[in-house]
């Protein structure tokens, strides 16, 4: 089959996989939409540069991800936005300011993860996505693109403009913050 | 605070070096602050597990969440092919 652009039928064909493709990355419906539009306006311009070598929808889809990468980006511009600070005096509770030992009461104890199989059950997805919720959107950013597109540190931390240190400490304050959140509300 | 003590008791730096350690290898100063710090502190052992289990169940929601039926509405679809068609009257 030879690939061929056919913009009189790109939202019949492609809209609803552009847009379930988003929000798995944006929780905001809104933008979301906004975003498969944008897409579709700017793939426009871009028609005499296709080049036939990948399927229309691999063509669409990747300038979809450049624009989702340009959303995750403007979050990590502002790395001290309010919800990492807040976030990160929360984290200032878990260890001993003196000798970084942890406190009492945020500390790691058994709780039901510990005999949960996270691989053969779905039961604890809620509470997972509530604790998800609440962490800053840029740790979300990087957990979607380690986690659902598998992307390797060096492609995430290019294209949020992060040094590998700031990335290391992302995912331990995520992590740790993650942690806190199921132990604490684990029925 | 003596060497020792400064390593058994920073669960801060401890649990920093079990993330980085999933990410990439550590160096021989980190493997041995580590090797050396989880020889007592179950609270870090234990944090080790439930941790890479909390990655096992991200990754599992995220590729399901992904396959769940989100769809636009016929009304937004139109307009947004009402869009294309605009601007490709234009050209």
């Amino acid at each position: 089959m030879s690939n061929e652009l056919d913009p009189h039928h790109w939202v019949k064909a492609h809209a609803d996989y552009l847009y379930a493709y988003t929000r798995a990355r944006i929780s905001d419906e809104e933008l979301a939409r906004d975003l498969v539009q944008d897409t579709f306006l700017s793939a426009l311009e871009k028609v005499s540069a296709f080049e036939g070598r990948s399927s229309e929808r691999t063509w669409l889809t990747a300038i979809l991800r450049n624009k989702i990468i340009d959303q995750y980006r403007k979050r990590s511009s502002g790395l001290k936005d309010a919800d990492v600070k807040l976030a990160e005096d929360e984290q200032a509770e878990f260890f001993d300011a003196d000798d970084g030992h942890w406190n009492q009461e945020p500390a790691p104890k058994h709780f039901g993860i510990d005999e949960y199989d996270p691989l053969h059950s779905k039961e604890f997805d809620h509470i997972l996505m509530q604790c998800l919720k609440k962490l800053p959107a840029l740790w979300m950013s990087v957990f979607t693109m380690k986690h659902l597109d598998e992307e390797p540190t060096d492609t995430i931390c290019a294209e949020l403009k992060l040094t590998a240190s700031n990335y290391w400490v992302i995912i331990h304050r995520a992590k740790l913050n993650l942690r806190a959140c199921l132990q604490k509300n684990w029925i | 605070m003596g060497l020792l003590s400064k390593i058994t008791r920073n669960c801060n730096h401890a649990t920093f070096l079990i993330e980085k350690k999933l990410i990439k290898p550590l160096s021989l100063r980190e493997r041995i602050f580590l090797r050396i710090h989880l020889i007592g502190c179950d609270a870090c052992r234990l944090y080790r597990e439930q941790t890479i289990k909390i990655s096992q169940m991200i990754k599992n929601l995220f590729n399901e969440s992904v396959s769940a039926s989100v769809t636009l509405d016929d009304e937004v679809k139109k307009e947004m092919q009402d869009r294309i068609e605009e601007k490709l009257n234009q050209n």
